[in-house]
C-alpha cells in the first residue's frame, strides 16, 4: 500500500504536486481569515466559477502543449457570448440554435487561426492577436450604432448557473465532461500523441509520418470552440453578453496551464496539472476579493504570486 | 556593389517598412482636408510618436529572441507616474522626469532579471509582470486625472520653427542617444547574436547574459519615454488597461511590419519606428475617407494579418517540404 502511494507520487509530476500543495496552502491562509472557506458551499461555488476558466484553460494547454500560444481567448469568449445571445432572439425554433451557434463562431475563428499558424507558419503570437483584433472589430461592428439581443436563453442560465443533480453546479459537469473527453483525448488517441510530439520537434514529427498540420489546425479550431463556449456559459452566468467580457480571461488561462506544469515551450504537461492550476488560480483571485484588497492590489498580488510560484517550481533547465 | 546588395538584404524590412509609411501618408494627406500643413503633421507625428517609442521598446526584447508583453503597461505606469510627480517648478519636473525614467529602467531590470536569472519564459514572465505594473498604475492612479507642466509639454508637443514637429525631433534624439550606441555596441552586437542562436553566441564567448539584460533594460526606458510623452500630450494620467493592451498589440504588430524577425536576430529599431507609423496612419485613414468609426478595429485587425500573412509568400519559394517546420 505505502509503496503504491510513493509510486503514484513519484509518477506525478513534481509541478502538478507543487501546484496542489499551492491550492492547499491557500485554503489554509483563506480559512484563518475566515472559517467559511473550507466549507462545501464555497467550495462548491468556487468549483462553479472555475469551470468558466477551466474550459478556456483546456482548449489553451492544448494549443501550447503544441508549442504555440492563443492569445485570442478573449475576444473568441466574447464572440461566442455575444453570438449566442444573438441567436437566443431568432424566431421560435431556432432560437434553440443558440449554445450551438456560439461554439461554431467560436470554432470558426479558432479554424481561421490554425490555417494561419499551421498552412500559412505566422507565428501564433502574432496571428492570434491579429484574430483577437479582427473578433474584436467583428463586435464594435455588429454593436456599433444600435443595441443588439443580449439576453441569455433559459438553456443557457440553467447550464450556468442551475443545480440539477446533488447540488452540484451544472457548469462543473460541462467542465467535468470536456475534461474527461480531453484527457481520453491526449492520453488514449493518435491525436493526443501528435500534440505531443509537434510539441517535442515538429519536423520529427512530421517525418514520423503525422499529418502535423492538420493536427495543429484541429487545436485551434477547438481552442477556439472551447472559449467560445466558455462566452456562452459567462452570458448565461451574468444573464447576458457584453464588449470585452473575455478580457479578464486571457492572463488566468495562461497562468493555469503554466502554474499547472506545461512547458509553455510545448510537448510536456498533463491535464490533471491545468485542472490543479484553474483551481488554484480561481482560489487565489476569491481570496484576494474576498478580504477587500482594491483592484490595484489584487492585480499587483495577482502577478507577484504567479511570478513567485513559477520561480519555485516552473523554471526551466539550464540550457547551456 | 557587393556591399551595397548585402546591405540592401539586410535592411530590406526597414525599407519596405519605409515604402509603406510614405505611401499611406502620402494618400493621408492627400486626402485630408488641411493637406499637407504643419498643424496636420504636428498631429500626426504627436500620436506616432507615442507607438514609435513603445515599438522601438518591443524590438529590443524582440531582437534577443523574447517578447515583452509589459511595455504596454510600464507605459501606462510612465504615464501615471509622471502626471503626479513630473509637476511644478522646472527643477521638479526635472527629478520627477529622472524618476519616471528610473522607474522605467526598473521595470524593465525586472522583467530582465526575471527571464534570465530566473529562467522563466519571456511571454508568462511579462505578462505576468504586466498585472503588477498596472495593479501600481491604478494605485498612483485610481481615476484618471493629474496634471504635467504646461510649458514643457507645449514645447515638446509642438512645432520648432519652421513648423517641423518637436516630439519627431525627440525621437531623433532618442534614436540617436539610444539606438545608434547600441546597435554600435559590444553589447547590441551580442543582443543580436542571442537573438540568431543562443547556443553559438554562448560558444562564441558572447555576454549573453548581459546583452539580455541589457535589452530589457533599455526596453523599460523606452516604454517609459513614450509614457512621459503621452503625458505631455494629454495632460493627465489614466490608468487603464485598455490603453496598455492596444499599446502591447500595437507594438508587436509595429515590429513585425517593420521587418523585425520575431524569432530574433534580425531587424531594427528604425525599421519598428516606420512601421509604427505606418500602422497609426492606417487608423486615421480611416478618418479623411469619412468612414464610421467603428470600422476602425476590424480594419486594423485585418490589415495586421494580411500584412503578417504577407511573409508567408516566402513558402512558395521551399523546395524542400521540412523546411516549412524551421
Amino acid at each position: 500500500m505505502g509503496a503504491a502511494i510513493i509510486g503514484f507520487f513519484n509518477r506525478m509530476d513534481r509541478a502538478v504536486l507543487a501546484a496542489f500543495a499551492c491550492i492547499i496552502a491557500l485554503l489554509l491562509v483563506g480559512s484563518l481569515y475566515s472559517s467559511s472557506f473550507l466549507s462545501p458551499e464555497y467550495l462548491l461555488q468556487q468549483l462553479q466559477v472555475a469551470s468558466f476558466l477551466g474550459l478556456i484553460a483546456t482548449g489553451m494547454m492544448l494549443v501550447v502543449l503544441l508549442g504555440q500560444i492563443d492569445l485570442s481567448v478573449p475576444w473568441v469568449l466574447t464572440v461566442g457570448g455575444m453570438m449566442s445571445t444573438a441567436a437566443a432572439g431568432w424566431d421560435a425554433p431556432w432560437n434553440l440554435l443558440a449554445i450551438p451557434f456560439g461554439i461554431f463562431c467560436g470554432m470558426a475563428l479558432g479554424f481561421a487561426n490554425g490555417i494561419g499558424v499551421a498552412y500559412l507558419r505566422v507565428p501564433s503570437m502574432i496571428f492570434t492577436l491579429g484574430m483577437n483584433a479582427v473578433a474584436q472589430g467583428l463586435m464594435v461592428l455588429r454593436t456599433g450604432g444600435f443595441a443588439p439581443q443580449d439576453h441569455a436563453t433559459e438553456a443557457m442560465r440553467v447550464l450556468a448557473t442551475g443545480r440539477l443533480v446533488l447540488n452540484i453546479p451544472n457548469a462543473l459537469f460541462v467542465w467535468g465532461i470536456v475534461g474527461a473527453v480531453t484527457i481520453f483525448v491526449l492520453t488514449r488517441t493518435t491525436f493526443g500523441r501528435a500534440v505531443y510530439a509537434i510539441g517535442n520537434r515538429e519536423r520529427a514529427a512530421y517525418l514520423s509520418g503525422l499529418a502535423t498540420q492538420r493536427t495543429v489546425l484541429l487545436a485551434f479550431t477547438a481552442s477556439g470552440g472551447l472559449a467560445a463556449s466558455a462566452g456562452v456559459l459567462l452570458a448565461g452566468y451574468s444573464t447576458k453578453a457584453y464588449q470585452a467580457m473575455g478580457d479578464p480571461y486571457l492572463l488566468p488561462a495562461v497562468a493555469a496551464v503554466v502554474l499547472g506544469g506545461t512547458n509553455i515551450l510545448g510537448g510536456r504537461g498533463s491535464y490533471l496539472g491545468t485542472i490543479a492550476g484553474v483551481i488554484l488560480i480561481t482560489l487565489l483571485q476569491s481570496i484576494l476579493s474576498v478580504m477587500q484588497i482594491n483592484e490595484a492590489g489584487r492585480q499587483l498580488i495577482y502577478g507577484a504570486v504567479i511570478i513567485l510560484m513559477l520561480l519555485i517550481y516552473g523554471r526551466q533547465r539550464k540550457q547551456i | 556593389m557587393r556591399d551595397f546588395r548585402y546591405w540592401f538584404a539586410e535592411n530590406r524590412g526597414t525599407l519596405l517598412a519605409i515604402l509603406v509609411f510614405v505611401v499611406m501618408f502620402a494618400i493621408y494627406t492627400g486626402n485630408h482636408s488641411a493637406g499637407f500643413s504643419a498643424n496636420v503633421i504636428t498631429t500626426a507625428s504627436n500620436k506616432g510618436v507615442l507607438l514609435a517609442l513603445v515599438a522601438m521598446a518591443q524590438t529590443m526584447v524582440v531582437l534577443t529572441a523574447g517578447i515583452d508583453l509589459s511595455v504596454g503597461m510600464i507605459f501606462v505606469l510612465a504615464n501615471c507616474l509622471a502626471s503626479t510627480i513630473a509637476v511644478g517648478t522646472a527643477f521638479e519636473t526635472t527629478l520627477g522626469i529622472i524618476g519616471v525614467l528610473a522607474t522605467g529602467i526598473a521595470c524593465g531590470a525586472l522583467n530582465g532579471v526575471i527571464v534570465i536569472y530566473g529562467r522563466l519564459q519571456p511571454i508568462v514572465t511579462t505578462l505576468a509582470t504586466g498585472a503588477v505594473f498596472f495593479g501600481i498604475s491604478l494605485w498612483l492612479r485610481s481615476v484618471p486625472g493629474g496634471d504635467t507642466n504646461a510649458d514643457l509639454a507645449d514645447a515638446l508637443t509642438g512645432q520648432l520653427p519652421g513648423g517641423i514637429p518637436t516630439s519627431l525631433v525627440v525621437l531623433l534624439g532618442i534614436v540617436l542617444l539610444v539606438w545608434v550606441p547600441f546597435r554600435r555596441s559590444m553589447l547590441g552586437r551580442a543582443a543580436y547574436a542571442v537573438g540568431s542562436s543562443e547556443p553559438a553566441a554562448y560558444m562564441s564567448g558572447v555576454p549573453i547574459e548581459r546583452a539580455r539584460l541589457l535589452a530589457y533594460v533599455l526596453s523599460g526606458f523606452l516604454a517609459s519615454c513614450g509614457g512621459l510623452m503621452l503625458t505631455f500630450i494629454t495632460y493627465s494620467g489614466e490608468a487603464s488597461a485598455a490603453i496598455g493592451g492596444t499599446y502591447t498589440l500595437n507594438s508587436i504588430a509595429a515590429v513585425v511590419l517593420g521587418g523585425v524577425s520575431l524569432f530574433g536576430g534580425s531587424g531594427s529599431a528604425i525599421g519598428a519606428i516606420f512601421g509604427a507609423f505606418a500602422l497609426r496612419t492606417i487608423g486615421d485613414l480611416l478618418f479623411v475617407f469619412d468612414m464610421e468609426p467603428f470600422w476602425q478595429p476590424l480594419f486594423q485587425g485585418v490589415i495586421l494579418l494580411a500584412a503578417v500573412t504577407l511573409g508567408s509568400l516566402r513558402l512558395l519559394r521551399i523546395k524542400n517540404r521540412l523546411d516549412l517546420f524551421g
